[in-house]
């Protein structure tokens, strides 16, 4: 166990470094911004001033050292656009972005896992097709061309809800989110069911094979043998054995939620870090480009150490292959 | 003799044939592929069904601006689906971008299962340090999703039609590369690929001529499910103005253009390409699901 804790951290800081050399030196190859900051008529000395005010006078691999010396201390930076630390930027849109993710997968939870099961547990009625046929549809939409639809159902056409930003938040138990006002429910609504339409086909889809599969165990036919009604036998003991698989994917699709939020973020102009990011490579504000890649590219090895490790304690045949491999 | 009647007599099928049976079973998926055929042929025939050149600055008139669908132009023809702001007829535009989206998805799936099918070959062949290295590469790339690798990509390649497919190309190698690695691993236990090594074949021979070709069925699979991917792909990364330049107009990229003027009612400009890309990709998938269930051999008959 301790081995492959060891060795499965010493892989996860080797990406980490790969990655770092891969972003730093490539974002260093394209563009430079004291194009973009000095006026054209600048002369010589005052654009050799605004390199040396930037540290962009040092040769690329000075600049990187002193990138990563600063990086172990948390210092990533600071953004050219707004003059502040790209971290501080970036820590600070991170909240909205885990509202978003974290409401659009519960959702995803309240209205996927109660179709899949019927679909389920009824595959032959016309509901269950009609479910199955949407969810066939949710995975061939394109995410952004639905959030462009319900912009011009929902605010357009019946003005129900307002399309960009995120309204107004309240902080409760410390923490400051939009979900705890009615205005910043409102603001949430559109662009969490844009980010969950995935996520609800992938759970229907889930549960309903989860479901059929069940129905057909022998435990299934003991307990209504036993007497127990339907309902019970359903949402009591075939219940809990469809959870498994689906929390397991739940906590895999966190991530890619967080990634995926970039599109719903840009088009309900939501201020989470997935709109940084995009405003930061479109203004070649290098210094954010290369923070968030770093922090996400950080959030995910931990997300995926954290779910190996996880899978090796619940099921031990994986912590042997590992350890023969 | 038609297919069908070729299907129900035995004796005389070819696997092709079988396969066409097989195929033809489902009247959705046959739906599908009349419906990709249409797609196409209006992406390859662009230039000859639209009314005007889109690209053509000459032939656009600013007077002709954001009319709805079914008014007529200055010059006389129908915008059937309305024009945008530049008096663009969004018939023709999309039709154009459906050849700069279908070039670039059938690109970058051609690079990648050139790629992925070397490294899983090489992967599931020799063994040993090529394949754990192959492999882990493999394995720590899929646990990215394919956005955050593009967008890592594009952030460091900067913008560009070839930048694009390389990035798309860098994503989805590794599906390829995962999917051939397991037939063939399978293959190479078989006894024909132990005949032919026992007389003697050099490497090539038996990679390329006896291993190959019998990993293809699921391969296929995986390419139709890929192209999709990598159109719908390719449109949101245009979308977020970081894909393809503004010079080839994919569908994505009309997409994003119409949404400023989806606020104020003008829906069509958004509206017709997101449908157009919503019909091509769902007849990719409908002939990719057919194709899975045909030539998985736990189901055939």
């Amino acid at each position: 166990m301790t081995v492959f804790v060891i060795r499965r951290l010493m892989q996860s800081g080797l990406v980490l470094f790969v990655m770092s050399l891969i972003v730093f030196f490539g974002v260093y190859a394209i563009g430079d911004p004291v194009e973009i900051f000095i006026s054209p008529e600048a002369d010589q000395i005052e654009r050799e001033r605004a390199k040396a005010a930037l540290g962009l006078d040092r040769p690329v691999w000075a600049q990187y050292f002193a990138f990563l010396g600063a990086a172990f201390q948390g210092d990533l930076g600071r953004s050219f656009v707004f003059n502040m630390p790209a971290i501080t930027l970036i820590l600070q849109r991170m909240p909205a972005t885990l509202e978003l993710a974290v409401s659009a997968l519960l959702l995803g939870i309240v209205v996927g896992l109660p179709l899949g099961m019927y679909a389920g547990y009824r595959p032959d009625s016309a509901g269950a097709k009609a479910i199955l046929a949407t969810s066939i549809l949710g995975f061939s939409l394109p995410t952004f061309w639905v959030g462009l639809m319900l912009i011009m159902f929902f605010a357009v056409n019946l003005g129900w809800l307002p399309s960009t930003g995120r309204g107004e938040t309240a902080t409760y138990l410390g923490i400051t989110s939009s979900l705890f006002t009615i205005d910043g429910l409102r603001h949430l609504a559109m662009p969490a069911l844009n980010l969950a339409l995935f996520k609800i086909s992938l759970i229907i889809r889930l549960a309903r094979a989860g479901m059929r599969e069940n129905m057909l165990m022998d435990y299934v036919r003991f307990a209504r043998a036993k007497g127990l009604p339907m309902r019970r036998v359903v949402f009591v003991h075939v219940f809990k054995n469809i959870l498994i698989p689906i929390v397991t994917v739940i906590g895999l699709e966190l991530g890619s939620t967080i990634a995926f939020a970039v599109v719903t973020e840009s088009i309900f102009a939501w201020p989470g870090m997935g709109k940084l990011i995009i405003d930061s490579i479109q203004r070649l504000d290098r210094p954010v480009i290369v923070a968030y890649l770093c922090i996400i590219v950080f959030m995910f090895i931990v997300i995926n150490l954290v779910v190996d490790i996880l899978y090796s304690v619940l099921d031990p045949r994986v912590r042997l292959s590992e350890a023969k491999g | 003799m038609t297919m069908a009647a070729a299907a129900r007599d035995p004796g005389i099928q070819s696997p092709f044939r079988r396969f066409v049976a097989d195929f033809a079973e489902s009247q959705v998926a046959m739906a599908g592929l009349a419906v990709f055929a249409l797609v196409l042929a209006a992406a390859l025939l662009a230039p000859l069904l639209s009314p005007q050149n889109p690209y053509d600055l000459n032939q656009l008139d600013i007077m002709d601006g954001r009319q709805p669908p079914m008014a007529k132009s200055m010059e006389g023809f129908v915008f059937w689906l309305g024009s945008d702001d530049q008096g663009r007829d969004m018939l023709s535009a999309i039709f154009y971008g459906l050849r700069t989206s279908l070039g670039v998805g059938a690109m970058s799936a051609v690079g990648a299962l050139a790629l992925g099918m070397a490294a899983g070959l090489l992967a599931a062949y020799f063994g040993g340090r090529v394949e754990s290295v192959v492999m882990r590469i493999v394995d720590i790339q899929l646990s990215f999703p394919s956005i955050l690798v593009a967008l890592i990509l594009l952030a460091v390649l900067g913008q560009g039609t070839w930048k694009i497919i390389l990035a798309l190309i860098c994503v989805q190698w590794a599906y390829y590369a995962r999917t051939v690695r397991g037939t063939a691993l399978v293959e190479r236990r078989k006894e024909y690929t132990e005949a032919a090594r026992c007389l003697a074949l050099g490497h090539r021979r038996i990679v390329f001529r006896h291993l190959l070709p019998n990993c293809l069925p699921p391969l296929i699979v995986v390419v139709t499910v890929q192209v999709a991917h990598a159109i719908a792909l390719e449109a949101t990364l245009s979308f977020l103005g970081i894909g393809l330049p503004i010079t080839e107009p994919s569908l994505g990229l009309l997409i994003a253009n119409g949404f400023e003027y989806l606020l104020s009612g003008k829906y069509w400009i958004s509206f017709f390409p997101g449908v157009a890309l919503l019909v091509t990709i769902v007849s990719i998938n409908l002939v990719g699901d057919q194709l899975r269930d045909v030539l998985n051999p736990r189901l055939q008959k």
